[in-house]
C-alpha cells in the first residue's frame, strides 16, 4: 500500500521543484474571475454611508430623498438614530441602485445629522491618552535590576511603528444573491467555509441555506476573515430588492475601515557584557489598534534574554478598528528588539553580525537554525566585506549601511478536509473548500495530488473556493499550505490505495507490493511489470473512487526561523532612504513548490520596504479625519524602489523532515527591523520609528548634530 | 507621473476632445498643490468649449470600438471608460482599485498608448481603437508577455497582473531592447500590494526577448 509520509527526496517528482502557479495563465491574461468582476442578471449596485465624524451621536437619518433617487432599489439602515459612531468610516447604512452612479448619488442623498463627541485619533503616549490608556500587569523574569548591575554596558531608546492598512487591491466586498431562502455571496475573502455560519447567524438563517463562492481573490493579509457589516447589509439589500446586488468598498472606504495594523512603541534599557552576553532588558511598550485591539505585547523578541520586565498600555482611539495584518505584531515587536539590540551592539562598539552570533544560545528552540542562517545571510550579502562602524565616514551626501534582523513564527496546519476522486476514465478531481490568496494553494494542492498519483500536474482538477467542497479553515497565520497539503495527500493516498487494491490482481500480487509512477501502476521498482494510469482505473467500472482525507499532524510541523539582511543607502541632505539590497534567508520545513514559495518571500520583503519606508495611516486630531485614504499618498513601493532582493531557502536534510510549514507571514517581520538597523548603520543614528521618512532622517541627523 | 516615459500619461493629457472633462476637474482639484495652476488654465478652455458642446448629464449613445468590436452603448457623460467596460460591457480585466489614476490596474491602450481607463470618460473614447487585456491575445492563448509573467512567476494575487501585462507591453513596444534600468523607470506607473516586482522585472525583460524573437 502506499504509505502517507511524504516521499523521499530522490522519490519526488514534483514536490520540492520549481513549478509556476496554474492559475498563472488565467490570471496573466486577464481572464480570472474575481469577486468584483461577477456578473449576475440583475446586477444591483451597492453603496455604503459611513460616519464622516470620529466619535459622534447619531441624531437623526433621513433617507426619503434617496429612496426617491433614480434607480435606487433598496435601502438598508445598519446603525440608527441615537446609536454612536466611534470612528471616521464606520457604516450607517447602505443604498443598491441600478448603477453605480446612481447608487453613489443616493448615498450622497441622504441626511444625516450629529452630535459630535470628543475623540482622540493620535497615536500618543499613554500619558497623554486619559482614560482611554489600559495597563496591562508586567512581566518579569530573572532580576532585571540585578542583570542591569552586570552589564559592562547599557544603552537606552525610544523605537516604535506606525498605524498601517492593509490596502488590499481587490477592496473588501461582496455579490449577494438570494433564490428564495438560498443565499449565495461571492466574497472576497480568506475565510469559504467560516463565512457560511457569519452570514447565517447575522441574518437568521439556517448555515445549509448560504453558499460562499471565492474564485479568485485579490488580496486579503490577514483582513478578510469576516462577513462584514457591509456583507450582511449586501445581502439585506439583496433580498429587500429581489435582485442581486454588488458592494465593493471604494479605495477611501477600505483605507478607513477595511484593517489597520495596530502600532506599538517602547522604551527601552538593554544591558550586556564587553563580549556582547546580554543581561537585561527592561521595555514599556505602548500602541493603538483603534477602539479595542486584542493580542498582547511580549518584549524582547525572540531573544530569551535572562533578566528581563515588559509592560504594555494600550491605548484606545477613534480610529477604525484593527485586523490581523500578516504575523499580527510580530513586524513591530521585532522592530523594537532588534533596534534595541543593534543600538547596543553599537554602544559596544561590535559588529551586529558578531554580537547577534554571540547570544545565539538564548534563541530559543531555533537556535541553531538562525546560526546557520547568521551565516548563509552574511556569505550572500557579503556581510564582513561590507560593514563599518556606525556612520559611514566616506565622502559625499550618500552613506551606506548594513543591517540585520531575525524572526519567528508558527505556522502548523489549519482544519482541512479534502476529497479526492479517481474516475474510470482516468482523470482525478480533488476538492477542497479552501481560498488560494495568491499565494499557491491551487497548485500546491496539484502539486501533492499528481506526486501522490505518479501523474503529470496538468491531469488533477482542483476544485477550491467553494463552501460546497468539504470544509476548510481560514488562510490565516501561515496555516493554509499545511492544511491542505497534509489533507490532499491523506485523501490521496488513500484513493491511490483503493486503486491499487482493485488492480493487484490483475498483476498477480499483492496492493502492498504496487506503486504510481511515471502514469503507471508496477510492482515496486520493477516496470516490466505494470499497467497504464488509464487502464487501471478503467478496472473500476463506472462507479469513481472518493475518499476523503484530513489534516495530518504527521505530516506537517510548525515553528520557523529566518534572517534578513538589509543594504541602504541614505542621502543625508535630502533624508531619502534607497533600498539597495535585501538577502532573506528562510527555513520553512519541507518546500512543496519552490517557485511560488520564493515568491512569497520576495513578496514579502517588498512589503517590508513598503511598511519600512512609506506606509503610514495619518490622522489629524483636530478634525479626527484620515489625511490619506488614498493611493497617492498613503504611498506604496513602485518596481523601482525596491533594490535587489535574494532569497534563500533552507531546505534538505534537517528541514525537510520536520515536513510542511506556512510561509506568508515569517518573512514579513524582519524588513522593518532590518532596514532601520541599516539605516542607523548609514547614518551614525537612530531613526526612531517606522516608516523612515526623510523628514524623520533629517529630525535625526539634525539632533544628532549633522553628518554621518 | 511625469517622470513615466513609457507613453502613459494621465489621460487628461491624451489630446481629449474636450480638454478637461468634468472627472478630471474633480479629480484634479481634489489633488495636490501643483495642479492648481494647470487647472486654471486648463479650465477657462474647458469653459469655452463647453458652451458649445454640452451632453448629458443624463445617459447618451456612444460607440466604442474594443478588442477590434464595437459596442453601443448608452452611458451618462461622467461615465468612465473603465466602469463602461466593466460594468456595461462585462469585460472585466482591467481592474478597479485606486479610481484615480494611481495605480495603474485598470491599464488599457487607447490607440496603442497605455493609458488609466479610470480617468477617461467612456464618452471621450469613442473613435479611439480601444485593446484591454483581453484584446492582446485570443483566448486559450498567450501574449509573449503574458507567458512571461507566468514563467516568471510576477503574480500573486493577480488584481494589478492585467494591468502590469498592458503596460507591459506598452512599454515593450516603444523600448523593445530595454535595459533593467530602463524597465524600472518605464513600469513606474502601476502598483503591485503582494510583492511581484521582482518577477515583475524579470519577466519584462525576457519578455522583450521573446518578443524580439517574432512571437509578438
Ligand atoms: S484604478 Fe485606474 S489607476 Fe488605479
Ligand atoms: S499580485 Fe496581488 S497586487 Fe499584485
Amino acid at each position: 500500500m502506499a504509505d502517507y509520509q511524504w516521499p523521499q527526496a530522490d522519490d519526488r517528482s514534483l514536490i520540492g521543484k520549481r513549478i509556476s502557479r496554474l492559475d498563472g495563465p488565467i490570471k496573466s491574461s486577464g481572464r480570472a474571475t474575481y469577486t468584483y468582476d461577477v456578473q449576475r442578471p440583475g446586477l444591483l449596485f451597492g453603496k455604503l454611508v459611513l460616519s464622516p465624524h470620529a466619535h459622534a451621536r447619531i441624531v437623526s437619518i433621513d433617507t426619503s430623498s434617496a429612496e426617491r433617487m433614480p434607480g435606487v432599489q433598496a435601502v438598508d439602515v445598519i446603525r440608527d438614530a441615537g446609536q454612536e459612531v466611534l470612528w471616521v468610516g464606520q457604516e450607517i447604512l447602505a443604498v443598491a441602485a441600478e448603477t453605480d452612479e446612481q447608487a453613489r448619488d443616493a448615498a450622497r442623498a441622504v441626511k444625516i445629522t450629529y452630535e459630535k463627541l470628543p475623540h482622540l485619533v493620535s497615536d500618543v503616549e499613554p500619558a497623554q491618552a486619559g482614560d482611554r490608556a489600559e495597563e496591562e500587569a508586567e512581566q518579569v523574569t530573572g532580576d532585571p535590576d540585578a542583570g542591569f548591575r552586570e552589564a559592562d554596558a547599557t544603552i537606552e531608546g525610544r523605537y516604535g511603528s506606525s498605524v498601517i492598512t492593509h490596502c488590499c487591491l481587490e477592496s473588501h466586498g461582496q455579490v449577494a444573491e438570494w433564490e428564495g431562502d438560498n443565499l449565495t455571496v461571492w466574497a472576497s475573502t480568506q475565510n469559504v467555509t467560516g463565512l457560511v455560519g457569519q452570514y447565517a447567524e447575522g441574518l437568521q438563517i439556517p448555515a445549509g441555506n448560504v453558499r460562499i463562492i471565492t474564485p479568485m481573490m485579490g488580496g486579503g493579509f490577514g483582513s478578510k476573515f469576516q462577513a462584514d457589516t457591509w456583507g450582511l447589509s449586501c445581502a439585506r439589500l439583496s433580498k429587500q430588492a429581489g435582485r442581486p446586488v454588488k458592494m465593493m468598498l471604494e479605495r477611501d472606504q477600505e483605507l478607513l475601515v477595511a484593517g489597520a495594523r495596530p502600532s506599538i512603541h517602547a522604551r527601552v534599557r538593554a544591558g550586556a557584557k564587553r563580549d556582547g552576553t546580554l543581561t537585561a532588558w527592561s521595555s514599556q511598550a505602548w500602541g493603538t489598534g483603534g477602539i479595542t485591539s486584542r493580542g498582547s505585547v511580549n518584549l524582547p523578541y525572540i531573544f530569551q534574554i535572562p533578566n528581563r520586565r515588559s509592560s504594555y498600555v494600550r491605548v484606545s482611539t477613534n480610529i477604525g478598528p484593527a485586523r490581523a495584518w500578516r504575523a499580527p505584531r510580530h513586524p513591530q515587536m521585532c522592530l523594537i528588539t532588534m533596534a534595541a539590540l543593534e543600538d547596543l551592539a553599537a554602544e559596544l562598539g561590535m559588529d551586529a553580525l558578531d554580537f547577534f552570533l554571540k547570544n545565539v544560545g538564548i534563541m530559543g528552540a531555533r537556535a541553531q537554525t538562525y546560526r546557520q542562517e547568521l551565516l548563509k545571510g552574511a556569505e550572500l550579502m557579503e556581510w564582513k566585506k561590507k560593514w563599518h562602524p556606525r556612520g559611514d565616514q566616506t565622502s559625499g551626501p550618500n552613506k551606506r549601511g548594513l543591517g540585520l534582523a531575525l524572526h519567528t513564527w508558527g505556522g502548523g496546519g489549519h482544519q482541512s478536509n479534502c476529497n479526492c476522486t479517481i474516475h474510470p476514465d482516468g482523470s482525478v478531481e480533488v476538492s477542497l473548500a479552501s481560498q488560494d490568496l495568491g499565494t499557491g494553494t491551487r497548485t500546491v494542492i496539484a502539486i501533492v495530488a499528481a506526486e501522490t498519483f505518479g501523474l503529470p500536474l496538468d491531469a488533477v482538477k482542483v476544485n477550491i473556493g467553494d463552501s460546497r467542497y468539504p470544509p476548510s479553515g481560514p488562510s490565516g497565520g501561515s496555516t493554509t499550505v499545511g492544511g491542505v497539503s497534509s489533507s490532499t495527500r491523506r485523501a490521496a493516498t488513500s484513493a491511490l490505495n483503493e486503486l491499487l487494491a482493485k488492480v493487484a490482481p490483475s498483476l498477480g500480487v499483492e496492493p502492498g507490493q504496487l506503486e504510481a509512477v511515471d502514469g503507471r501502476i508496477q510492482v515496486i521498482g520493477d516496470s516490466s511489470k505494470s499497467i497504464a494510469w488509464k487502464q487501471a482505473c478503467a478496472k473500476l467500472g463506472t462507479t469513481p473512487i472518493t475518499a476523503s482525507g484530513r489534516r495530518s499532524r504527521d505530516l506537517i510541523s510548525s515553528g520557523v526561523g529566518g534572517i534578513q539582511m538589509a543594504e541602504v543607502s541614505v542621502d543625508i541632505e535630502t533624508g531619502v532612504v534607497k533600498m539597495e539590497k535585501m538577502v532573506a534567508v528562510q527555513d520553512c520545513g519541507l518546500v512543496i513548490d519552490v517557485k511560488t514559495a520564493e515568491s512569497q518571500v520576495h513578496g514579502a520583503c517588498i512589503m517590508g520596504v513598503t511598511y519600512a519606508l512609506y506606509e503610514e495611516k495619518l490622522m489629524d486630531e483636530a478634525t479626527g479625519l484620515c489625511l490619506n485614504p488614498d493611493m497617492e499618498f498613503y504611498k506604496l513601493a513602485g518596481i523601482g524602489d525596491i533594490g535587489e532582493i535574494e532569497v534563500h531557502m533552507m531546505t534538505g536534510p534537517g528541514y525537510d523532515d520536520r515536513g510542511v510549514i506556512g510561509l506568508g507571514e515569517p518573512p514579513v517581520i524582519s524588513p522593518g527591523a532590518a532596514i532601520s538597523n541599516a539605516v542607523a548603520n548609514a547614518i551614525g543614528v537612530r531613526v526612531p520609528t517606522l516608516p523612515l521618512t526623510p523628514e524623520k532622517v533629517l529630525a535625526a541627523l539634525e539632533k544628532k548634530g549633522g553628518a554621518a | 507621473m511625469d517622470k513615466r516615459d513609457d507613453g502613459k500619461p494621465p489621460a487628461s493629457h491624451d489630446g481629449s476632445s474636450r480638454g478637461l472633462s468634468r472627472r478630471d476637474f474633480i479629480k484634479v482639484t481634489g489633488a495636490v498643490v501643483p495642479a492648481g495652476v494647470l487647472v486654471g488654465e486648463r479650465l477657462l478652455h474647458a469653459e469655452a468649449a463647453a458652451a458649445a458642446d454640452v451632453v448629458g448629464p443624463g445617459a447618451v449613445p456612444i460607440t466604442l470600438r474594443i478588442n477590434g468590436t464595437s459596442h453601443r452603448l448608452s452611458v451618462e457623460p461622467r461615465v468612465t471608460l473603465l466602469d463602461a467596460l466593466r460594468d456595461r460591457l462585462a469585460i472585466t480585466g482591467a481592474k478597479k482599485v485606486c479610481d484615480r489614476a494611481t495605480c495603474g490596474a485598470c491599464t488599457v491602450l487607447v490607440d496603442s498608448k497605455a493609458i488609466y481607463a479610470c480617468s477617461m470618460l467612456a464618452i471621450d473614447a469613442q473613435g479611439r481603437d480601444i485593446v484591454t487585456i483581453e484584446g492582446l491575445a485570443p483566448e486559450g492563448e498567450l501574449h509573449p508577455v503574458s507567458a512571461a509573467f507566468v514563467d516568471h512567476d510576477a503574480q500573486q494575487c493577480g488584481f494589478c497582473t492585467p494591468g502590469f501585462v498592458v503596460a507591459t507591453a506598452a512599454f515593450l513596444h516603444r523600448h523593445p531592447d530595454p535595459t533593467y534600468e530602463e524597465v524600472k523607470a518605464g513600469l513606474g506607473g502601476n502598483l503591485c500590494r503582494c510583492g511581484t516586482y521582482v518577477g515583475l522585472r524579470q519577466a519584462a525583460l525576457d519578455a522583450a526577448q521573446r518578443m524580439k524573437g517574432g512571437l509578438a
